[in-house]
């Protein structure tokens, strides 16, 4: 197969493991997208280093678009090959998939995150808004899993 | 220093994304055993997409930019760190996401139906 089959084949194997294998249902969720957002911006950051020097190069016959990296080309979006895209999609949801289908087992669901420090939450950050969870921070269930 | 181009890369990810453990609190590194956990299944998927690509060459790496560590079937050192290095810094975004907003990820304890 292509790079470009596995990709779309990863893609579609990332929805079904997120949706009926680990039931996590991320791709529903708000905080998946937002972080998502902004992963694949230093995705194009940093696959762009590694694809514009030159780092990694791919094979012609196994990408739909332009050999030489360019910045913005036929199949090229930040000199990666737009398959790169979804790679990264995969790789990044199944990991988050898995952390979240651990922690709905109990495995170390706590200590949660945050809250930011205080310095930064008393600023432009905004504080959290929790309404009725659990103390941040807070120790108690299943630290033996 | 060339050879150390990649491993340089890795290492922004790292620092890029290190930092949201202390500042933000995500403990993530802290939830070792979880985090392991997360990280085996996608790193032996993904190590074998490597190998398969890497067999076909469907990609190849600059000598002259990777340290020249190569494990069996020819991957590089560098790509056996990628797969852990990325999808740990996605992991920290998440969390730190959910430490500024707050919002659900279906984990939490006694948890309800919010979104």
């Amino acid at each position: 197969m292509t790079y470009t089959e596995l990709g779309l084949l990863a893609v579609a194997g990332t929805v079904v493991l997120d949706v009926w294998v680990l039931r996590t249902r991320l791709l529903r969720r708000r905080l998946f997208w937002v972080s998502y957002a902004i992963v694949v911006f230093f995705q194009l950051v940093t696959n762009g280093l590694l694809t514009g020097f030159r780092i990694v190069r791919y094979d012609a016959a196994a990408v739909i678009g332009d050999t030489q990296p360019v910045f913005l080309g036929t199949g090229r979006v930040a000199y990666a090959p737009v398959e790169d895209l979804l790679f990264g999609f995969a790789l990044v949801t199944q990991a988050l998939a898995w952390w979240v289908f651990w922690g709905r087992r109990g495995v170390q669901r706590t200590p949660v995150a945050g809250p930011p420090r205080r310095w930064l939450s008393g600023g432009a950050l905004g504080g959290p808004s929790r309404t009725g969870g659990p103390t941040p921070g807070a120790t108690g269930d299943d630290q033996t899993a | 220093m060339a050879h150390l181009s990649y491993l340089g890369v890795l290492l922004f990810v790292v620092v890029g994304s290190g930092w949201l453990e202390v500042v933000l609190r995500t403990r993530v590194y802290r939830r070792w055993k979880r985090l392991l956990l997360s990280l085996a299944p996608v790193v032996v998927l993904f190590v074998a997409w490597d190998l398969y690509a890497i067999a076909r060459g469907h990609w190849t790496f600059d000598a002259d930019r990777t340290t020249g560590v190569l494990f069996p079937g020819d991957v590089p050192l560098e790509e056996l760190a990628f797969f852990v290095v990325v999808p740990v810094a996605a992991i920290l975004t998440f969390e730190a996401v959910r430490s500024v907003k707050g919002w659900a990820a279906g984990d939490e304890v006694g948890r309800g139906a919010s979104r």
